[in-house]
């Protein structure tokens, strides 16, 4: 059991443009859990959107430099050391750009031309540390401190965890992960896993923890990704899980979204809940669904969690 | 799973024929099909440098054809044709003509990474994949992918304000595409998304597609992002030699236009 991570403790918050929009009950359960855990949130003043795997694609550079300026807001004007983003892209465009200004001097040139001409503070990689929502309950509180708190369990939940693709990939911009034990892994994650657990929750061998749901071409090439969510929801289903925890809006509007084409084009129905950790972790300790935004979900899990007694 | 692979023998160019006599040789029913010869005479020598000077495909002469990125691939597990290998293969030798078999694909990638990730070059695949789509449309082989239209909604509206509003972003994608939000699964998703939904949060959303969020102070950046994209568009245009291309249909159309008739 490693000490909890006292820079943790209050951190400055960037939440995304999915986060404000269909992603509201992550963002809602998100906030509610830092309260619950007493983990102080400060959202990052006038925050813009990170560019996204959209615009990343229209020119590399550009999205490095959007995601600088969110990071140069938190250091510069904010003055805080840590930024947590609850949204895989927000926090891979994030680490990414890390990575890129610290290992790339051109895209270090191109942040800083237009930094200047937008009239902010250019970002200097290393002024502040990204982390995920998971980083942040798994090391600002951890699981001991976890289970202190709980007021009720996810006991006889069978859960599988997904992690997608870009919390883990690709490696080179994740320079703390597969460090030996107690970091996380980018071949086979577990800080979900392990919080869930913490919660009381009965993980299920799920072989499809890092698959790709097909989100990027989510609206732009549905047959594709309809195809890609079912064979996720299937394999979770095959290995005995009730629910799928998830821990990016993208992900979780992408098997919200194509459970319900699959069965409504295809004739191809399945049962699995799909829930963000953040409001499974925010049921074990003792909050109400409502107040952790189980209603704000498409995937429609009030009655299943009633009867497990956590509604 | 052994990886399908890509055979340069394909079936229309092997010929078989009932009867067939070779220099006064009858060889029917012996050695009646032959694969028909082929001679490349259309190589782009400079493939691999024009896909290098895209977005992504700058480490494109790295890779040593291990297989890594087909074997780890998402989108080759459900169309054994999608096969990243096999074009790094092809813009290396500057096998054009090939490469446009499959024209209609490679903006299918799905950005997983897990090729990315795979590569024991650091190719990078997934931005070769990105760069050779951008090749494709640059140089007028394919029309628009809904891929790429999309990642020009999504921008524009990042561009504009510092922040896009996802119902905006889908209403616009669908109408550039000509796709009608009228689908029984789309109906039915918005069915179940409001199901629950208490009538003040109803309005809020409501209002956000209607007072798009946006990024207060944003217009210097915006005017700096713009200037930057422009900039960008000129000099990849020049990297395809699509400048010069310009340049010779306009001195072209001059001559015709001042009556001295068309250049020998």
């Amino acid at each position: 059991m490693s000490a909890v991570k006292d820079k943790y403790q209050k951190v400055a918050y960037y939440p995304g443009c999915a986060l404000e929009g269909t992603a509201h009950s992550y963002n809602r359960s998100t906030q509610q859990l830092g309260k619950a855990l007493g983990l102080e949130l400060v959202e990052v003043k006038n925050w813009n959107c990170c560019g996204a795997m959209e615009v990343k694609n229209i020119d590399p550079k550009l999205q490095t430099y959007l995601s600088s300026r969110v990071m140069a807001t938190a250091a510069s004007e904010m003055n805080m050391d840590v930024v947590m983003a609850p949204c895989n892209g927000c926090y891979h465009n994030l680490k990414k750009a890390e990575y890129d200004l610290a290992h790339d001097p051109a895209s270090a040139e191109v942040v800083d031309r237009l930094s200047k001409k937008a009239g902010h503070a250019t970002y200097q990689a290393g002024q502040v540390e990204t982390i995920h929502a998971l980083d942040w309950i798994k090391q600002g509180i951890g699981e001991e401190g976890l289970k202190k708190r709980l007021r009720n369990s996810l006991q006889g939940l069978k859960v599988a965890n997904y992690y997608g693709c870009m919390y883990t990939r690709p490696r080179h911009i994740f320079p703390e992960k597969d460090q030996g034990p107690g970091s996380e892994s980018t071949s086979k994650p577990h800080f979900m896993d392990d919080l869930l657990a913490a919660a009381g929750a009965e993980n299920v061998e799920f072989p499809l923890k890092t698959a790709c749901c097909g989100g990027a071409h989510t609206l732009s090439d549905s047959d594709t990704s309809t195809k890609l969510v079912l064979n996720i929801l299937r394999a979770a289903e095959a290995a005995g899980a009730e629910v799928i925890a998830t821990e990016c809006p993208t992900c979780h509007s992408g098997l919200e979204m194509h459970q319900v084409r699959a069965e409504k084009k295809y004739g191809q129905p399945t049962k699995v809940k799909i829930i963000y950790f953040t409001q499974l972790l925010g049921l074990a300790l003792g909050l109400k669904p409502k107040q952790v935004g189980v209603h704000e979900n498409i995937s429609d899990s009030l009655a299943f969690l009633k009867e497990k007694g956590l509604a | 799973m052994p990886i399908h692979e890509v055979s340069l023998i394909r079936p229309e160019n092997l010929h078989t024929q009932d009867q067939l006599v070779v220099d006064g040789v009858d060889v029917s029913g012996h050695w009646s099909t032959f694969i028909q010869s082929r001679a490349v005479t259309d190589y782009n020598e400079a493939m691999q440098d024009e896909i290098a000077a895209l977005p992504g495909g700058e480490h494109v002469h790295r890779c040593w054809q291990c297989g890594s990125c087909t074997n780890s691939c998402t989108v080759n597990a459900i169309n054994p044709d999608f096969n990243p290998r096999y074009w790094i293969y092809l813009i290396r030798l500057g096998m054009e003509e090939e490469i446009l078999r499959d024209k209609d694909i490679i903006w299918q990638c799905v950005s997983c990474n897990k090729c990315t990730y795979a590569c024991p070059r650091d190719v990078v695949p997934e931005g070769v994949m990105k760069a050779l789509s951008h090749w494709m449309e640059l140089k007028g082989h394919v029309k628009k992918s809904p891929s790429m239209v999309f990642d020009e909604v999504f921008s524009e509206q990042v561009f504009e304000r510092g922040k896009i509003e996802e119902g905006r972003v889908m209403q616009r994608f669908f109408k550039r595409t000509g796709q009608s939000l009228n689908q029984e699964w789309l109906i039915e998703m918005v069915k179940r998304m409001l199901r629950h939904l208490p009538v003040t949060m109803l309005t809020k959303l409501g209002l956000a597609t209607l007072v798009a969020p946006s990024t207060s102070r944003w217009s210097d950046a915006r005017a700096a992002i713009e200037e930057y994209v422009h900039e960008q568009e000129h000099k990849r245009r020049r990297a395809l030699g699509l400048d010069g291309l310009i340049e010779a249909a306009k001195q072209d159309a001059e001559p015709a236009a001042a009556g001295q008739g068309a250049r020998p």
